[in-house]
């Protein structure tokens, strides 16, 4: 039978996946099993705590639990390790109350005493604690006046530290962990409170992760009580894509947790469930670097903004993918879609860069003073998408050329300094991302002097109200837009596909697995 | 000169000893220089992984002073080689592992797969130079004579697809990925054979070319021995020292191929451990992949160098007379 191309949008596709259950219920889930993830790359550290790559984030969800948890659907926290909390009313002081029964699996309490040494302990790991070091900048004090509560305070107001405690880079491990170097906490002597604890770590290998039996404190969005269902979890590293799909589709794994846009076809075909995320933070976008010379000018930026034909962009990415439509992705918390600021508007463009003393020139190329309008991009990532970019900026003039090279030319290009453009995205459930990143006294991604936008990137990360605090993130998102600060350009999504016996698994907020609810069929 | 000595005399052994630490020392500098020429920093790399870190600069120059990559770089080698005349091989980047222990465990898995893989290469190889050297029929020989220049010519990752297409995920008789069991085995060490191989049924295919055409083989077939006992007999075994040559080569291709055929078909091992390295540009790992590789290939060279004395005193004098 020849293959149609056909295009399902991901709400089909779910209703797909659905359609293969007994109309009206869901199965009761049946306990036992391991699962098998193909991963593509070695997750090198497991430490959730330090630095680490998704995979590595994705074992850390399994075996630390968080103070708080954040539902994926309005990114509202709900309790988990924390029963409650509250915020004093300068934003600068957090107090937890912890739940009395969880503890770490080396049978240590829980308690006031051990958050306060996680807290420190990120803060003491410095660099490779990159993430969780970041979330508690400006931390000024851990209290504990009695076992069951934590007073965290701050020297400036830091709001963006709740969200923080949902995630696995501040998820804790008993003080016996903290006490161990930060290489061995790499290699997997991790003792924490989650539903599962390491059993072993081949590099380039597998990680298998066993059920501990005696847990019973999953957050408050968790599905059941109790143990988790999967009596464990093996992550295979599988490097190749063909033969990460092709162990799926003859059954020798369960899930694949990285499914490349040419295999989506042909696990869709083979009617295998799809999930798709898309990951909350910061889209895949151009961030100028302003030191530069051609790059300082705004009309210049705003052009790029212009060029860029969003809507055309979606014939290239995964169905699973959409443009972007704000700086922040859509599944971020208090989003605001912006797309009438990111319109493809050429004529617009064209005049911004007349305006600029950019002057048609030879081959349809801008000149201005025997200067080609040339901008340079290396980048690493796969994303044949920017080649479309490249004819859309050629259209109004502005010749971009990609050099697609290796992460570690372009990170050394990034660090001297001497680069046009920077190309990432950044996954991160809260909108801080946007003081973290583009603030001139955070990252200062564009390499800029201070200006207006940093009071509202500043009071964006400080208000407490959400409604407030929306509005102040979409003020601050337009001002990037319009001053040029970012050219966003597509959404990053999280693509994986299991076999049909497996059933409860779930993205949890930040686009991470979350296996605790998860269960095998026979 | 004396018959009876048939041991290859001391300075012989000394001199091949010191070429071999000669190799050594100028695979890790090579290693060095080029792991240095490459612009890039494995601190970032280890800070950014996937997505971009929110580290400052502070922080990531004391990680950097921890592994001396603050130090001008003669310093850096100066440490770097002290440690390796040492057998420290310094710790990875990336995982913080001591390199000696990395490669410890990756050796095995590769030894195991490389053993097999020469076995399988052995007996194709033989075989298929050997059915090449009987073959009566023109358009036959010529078939088996072309096969091993097809064979060095496939590219390994383009087998071991092929070969787990076909009988892991369509039939599914052998695991198409892991360490664990001699089934997992199979497909690697048959995609790791075929170059190997085709390179053994190269050579050994022309010097039983050679061998026949001597007239030592004219005189025992005039003689009306047959044409397989006289191939098996006494051509065989004048035609397989050249095959000793090949050692070093085949070992290098194995360790070579290792790289390919571990990351196609998941396997741990050493190929697995260079590749991640590369990538990330982990130092102190690759350095030690590349001083593990040059110790293997020295210490074959080595053996044959010493072996060859002893299956053919001709060599020994000749170098003695020379």
């Amino acid at each position: 039978m020849p293959l149609r191309p056909f295009r399902l949008a991901p709400a089909a596709l779910a209703v797909l996946a659905l359609a293969t259950l007994p109309a009206g219920a869901q199965p009761a889930p049946q306990p036992g099993g391991v699962l098998r993830i193909a991963i593509d790359t070695d997750p090198q550290c497991l430490d959730p705590q330090q630095a680490g790559n998704n995979n590595s984030l994705n074992v850390g969800r399994q075996i630390t639990d968080s103070l708080t948890d954040q539902r994926p659907d309005t990114g509202a926290l709900v309790p988990w390790l924390a029963a409650s909390w509250s915020v004093s009313a300068d934003n600068l002081e957090f107090t937890f109350q912890l739940r009395d029964d969880a503890s770490f699996s080396d049978g240590t309490p829980v308690d006031a005493a051990a958050v306060k040494a996680n807290l420190e302990g990120i803060v003491k790991l410095g660099a490779r604690a990159s993430l969780g070091a970041g979330y508690l900048a400006g931390l000024r004090e851990v209290r504990i006046p009695d076992s069951r509560t934590v007073t965290v305070a701050f020297a400036a107001p830091n709001i963006q530290f709740l969200q923080a405690t949902s995630t696995m880079s501040l998820g804790l491990l008993a003080p016996a962990t903290l006490a161990r170097s930060a290489e061995e906490r790499c290699q997997g002597q991790l003792v924490g409170s989650g539903p599962f604890t390491v059993a072993r770590f081949v590099h380039n290998q597998q990680v298998r992760l066993n059920r501990r039996d005696d847990y019973a404190w999953p957050s408050a969005l968790a599905r059941h009580q109790g143990r988790a269902h999967l009596e464990g979890i093996e992550y295979r590293v599988i490097p190749e894509s063909g033969v990460r799909t092709g162990s799926l589709v003859s059954r020798q794994i369960d899930v694949n947790a990285s499914v490349p846009p040419q295999d989506e076809r042909l696990l869709l075909a083979q009617q295998l469930p799809v999930l798709a995320r898309a990951n909350p933070g910061l889209v895949y976008s151009f961030f100028p670097n302003e030191a530069d010379p051609l790059l300082r000018d705004p009309l210049l930026r705003q052009a790029i903004v212009k060029a860029v034909n969003r809507a055309e962009l979606q014939s290239i990415i995964s169905r699973f993918q959409a443009p972007a439509s704000a700086v922040l992705a859509k599944t971020t918390p208090l989003y605001s879609d912006l797309s009438a600021l990111l319109a493809h508007d050429p004529d617009g463009s064209r005049q911004l860069l007349e305006e600029a003393g950019w002057r048609p020139g030879q081959g349809g190329i801008r000149e201005r003073d025997g200067q080609r309008l040339v901008i340079r991009l290396s980048y690493w990532q796969s994303t044949p998408f920017l080649e479309l970019v490249q004819q859309q900026l050629r259209a109004v003039g502005i010749d971009l050329q990609l050099n697609r090279t290796t992460i570690s030319q372009v990170t050394a290009l990034r660090d001297s300094g001497s680069y046009q453009l920077q190309f990432f995205n950044l996954t991160r459930a809260d909108p801080d991302i946007l003081r973290a990143v583009f603030g001139s006294s955070g990252r200062n991604v564009n390499n800029r002097a201070a200006a207006p936008v940093d009071a509202l990137l500043q009071a964006s990360s400080a208000e407490l109200d959400p409604t407030r605090r929306r509005d102040l993130v979409a003020q601050a998102e337009r001002a990037l837009i319009e001053a040029g600060h970012v050219i966003p350009l597509v959404e990053l999504s999280t693509v994986i596909a299991t076999g049909k016996n497996v059933h409860g698994l779930d993205y949890e907020a930040s686009s991470r697995l979350q296996l605790y609810d998860t269960w095998l069929g026979r | 000169m004396p018959r009876q000595t048939r041991l290859p005399p001391p300075g012989y052994v000394a001199r091949r000893l010191g070429q071999s630490a000669l190799v050594l020392w100028a695979a890790f500098t090579l290693a060095f220089a080029i792991l240095y020429i490459l612009p890039s920093d494995p601190v970032s790399i280890m800070l950014n992984q996937a997505e971009q870190s929110l580290a400052d600069a502070a922080q990531v120059a004391a990680l950097r002073a921890e592994y001396n990559l603050d130090q001008p770089l003669v310093v850096q080698y100066g440490i770097a080689l002290w440690r390796a005349l040492h057998l420290d091989l310094g710790r990875s980047i990336q995982t913080g592992q001591p390199v000696a222990a990395l490669l410890a465990q990756a050796i095995p898995a590769t030894a195991t797969l490389a053993a097999a893989a020469l076995a399988l290469a052995l007996v194709g190889g033989i075989g298929l130079a050997l059915a090449g050297s009987l073959a009566q029929a023109g358009w036959l020989r010529a078939a088996l004579l072309a096969a091993p220049a097809l064979g060095v010519s496939l590219p390994t990752f383009w087998i071991g697809l092929l070969l787990l297409q076909a009988l892991s995920f369509h039939f599914f008789l052998f695991p198409a990925m892991g360490n664990e069991g001699w089934q997992s085995l199979v497909l690697p060490a048959l995609t790791l054979a075929v170059p190997t191989s085709a390179a053994i049924a190269q050579v050994l295919g022309r010097s039983l070319a050679a061998a026949w055409g001597q007239p030592f083989a004219e005189a025992i077939r005039a003689k009306g021995v047959s044409r397989p006992r006289l191939l098996l007999t006494h051509v065989l075994p004048n035609a397989a020292v050249p095959l000793l040559t090949m050692a070093g080569i085949i070992t290098g291709n194995l360790l070579a191929g290792s790289v390919v055929t571990e990351t196609v078909f998941s396997r741990e091992g050493v190929g697995r451990l260079a590749q991640g390295a590369v990538a990330v540009k982990d130092i102190p790992v690759v350095q030690g992949v590349v001083l593990l590789a040059a110790a293997s290939f020295v210490l074959v060279n080595l053996l044959v160098d010493l072996l060859y004395p002893l299956l053919d005193p001709r060599i020994l004098q000749q170098r003695q007379a020379g």
